[in-house]
């Protein structure tokens, strides 16, 4: 390949410019130090009073500002979105700005370097841990096999990282938390973690490393020397944690607001227990059914949640739900046909099924045990 | 110089794309952009995660877009 080198530029190099803003050049170490520890704590103290005073504020613009006559449904549907949309996008802002700053500590090659040669078990609970905090996007899925299966990390711990990274990602953790508490965000965490251990470890298991296709093993893939921006000052992490911010809320605020909207009006409008006869604990076959449903489907985090939680409130299972949403986030279309490039059908519908199984356990265990 | 922005073709690759040309455009600088889709391509650079922009045969940033502002910095 062709690598000219080009004419030299044509604007004469001019200094970098300074680190720091004119503002900012008379300010001594220590004194940046403490206004940066100040805007900080007075951010968090504001965040902190908006959010503790949502729901009064949702009352009275409900009640007093719009004058809506309390126990119509038409009342409590307006004061549930003007509460529950402000508080999910605060919590979902403050949330993605922390694993924004998290994910500067992961990088894909970091990752990859603790996963090299790892023993099954401890690789698959390492590569599902690793998932849940290193950057991941479906789109990145191929060079990301490639990257972690030629330079000798496991199929099966390979296939841990995959099931976690997509599964358990903040939005749908900052959506569960909010909408149903933290125990059904613990759970959802918990149980997600333990299928991608253990689906990644069945498919390390089953030695399927004949279905991966023959142009992977002889791909040589560079040594991943992570990119050359030198060393992160924390102001970078923060620059990087705000960009995560504008990324991903200015991505999934409009669903987020549709899903709560949706989930106003069911909460106030469709008859209690209107799912109970078909996703209630009383239906065994329920559980399966709504993960071979789950599994081709495709949403975000964000999309989902509005579903699961109309489902939830009128009557069907936890399990059922959960099982639901996790073949929906974790399992899609979309990215099996992405990894058809590096995998081969019949690891495809292996990887699905251990995967569908594991979910499908989790649902009538919550079922049987809530 | 060379500016090569590696990526298969999402969103912020593209988007990475138009960030560099402007950057390029900018400072009025004499550089080719080039876009490197081939997968085999890209993970042999040891690339794991699209969109990187290589500047120079340098990889300068991997798994997100970089700024205008950002790049510009690379280029001088």
């Amino acid at each position: 390949m062709k690598r000219g080198r080009g004419a030299p530029t044509a604007v004469p190099k001019e200094p970098p410019p300074a680190p720091t803003g004119p503002g900012f050049t008379s300010l001594s170490r220590r004194e940046r130090l403490a206004l940066r520890l100040t805007l900080v704590l007075s951010g968090a103290a504001a965040w902190w009073l908006a959010y503790t005073n949502l729901e009064a504020f949702a009352t009275w613009f409900t009640y007093h500002l719009l004058g809506m006559t309390a126990g119509t449904p038409l009342a409590s549907a307006v004061a549930f979105l003007v509460y529950e949309a402000p508080k999910v996008l605060m919590l979902l802002a403050l949330v993605v700005f922390g694993v924004g700053i998290l994910r500067t500590f992961f990088t894909p090659e970091r990752t990859r370097r603790l996963l090299a040669g790892k023993r099954e078990v401890l690789g698959n609970v390492l590569a599902s841990l690793l998932g849940v905090v290193t950057p991941f996007c479906s789109c990145s899925a191929v060079p990301l096999f490639i990257g972690f299966v030629s330079t000798g990390v496991p199929l099966g711990v390979t296939f841990s990282f995959l099931i976690a990274a997509p599964m358990i990602n903040e939005v749908a953790l900052v959506l569960l938390f909010g909408l149903f508490g933290w125990k059904v965000a613990a759970l959802y965490m918990g149980t997600g973690l333990v299928i991608a251990m253990v689906s990644g470890w069945i498919v390390g298991r089953l030695k399927l490393e004949r279905w991966v296709e023959d142009w992977v093993h002889q791909t040589s893939a560079g040594n991943g020397h992570a990119a050359d921006e030198g060393p992160l000052t924390w102001s970078d992490r923060a620059r990087l944690g705000r960009h995560a911010v504008k990324d991903i809320v200015g991505k999934v605020w409009p669903y987020v607001l549709v899903g709560i909207a949706v989930g106003a009006g069911i909460h106030s409008y469709v008859p209690e227990n209107f799912m109970a006869s078909i996703m209630g604990k009383g239906a065994w076959w329920s559980v399966p059914l709504a993960v071979v449903i789950g599994i081709p489907m495709y949403s975000n985090a964000a999309g989902i949640i509005p579903v699961v939680q109309a489902l939830l409130s009128k009557g069907a299972a936890l399990g059922t739900v959960l099982a639901f949403m996790m073949s929906v986030i974790g399992l899609s279309l979309p990215e099996m046909i992405i990894l058809r490039k590096v995998l081969k059908v019949p690891l495809i519908v292996t990887f699905a099924s251990v995967v569908g199984a594991g979910i499908v356990v989790v649902g009538y265990l919550f079922n049987a045990v809530l | 110089m060379r500016i090569e922005v590696l990526g298969t073709g999402c969103p912020k690759c593209k988007a990475t794309m138009a960030n560099a040309q402007k950057a390029v455009a900018e400072l009025g600088i004499r550089a080719e952009v080039v876009k490197v889709e081939d997968l085999m391509e890209i993970v042999s650079r040891g690339v794991m995660m699209t969109p990187a922009l290589v500047v120079e045969g340098q990889i300068k940033v991997v798994g997100r877009t970089p700024t205008v502002d950002e790049i510009k910095k690379w280029l001088l």
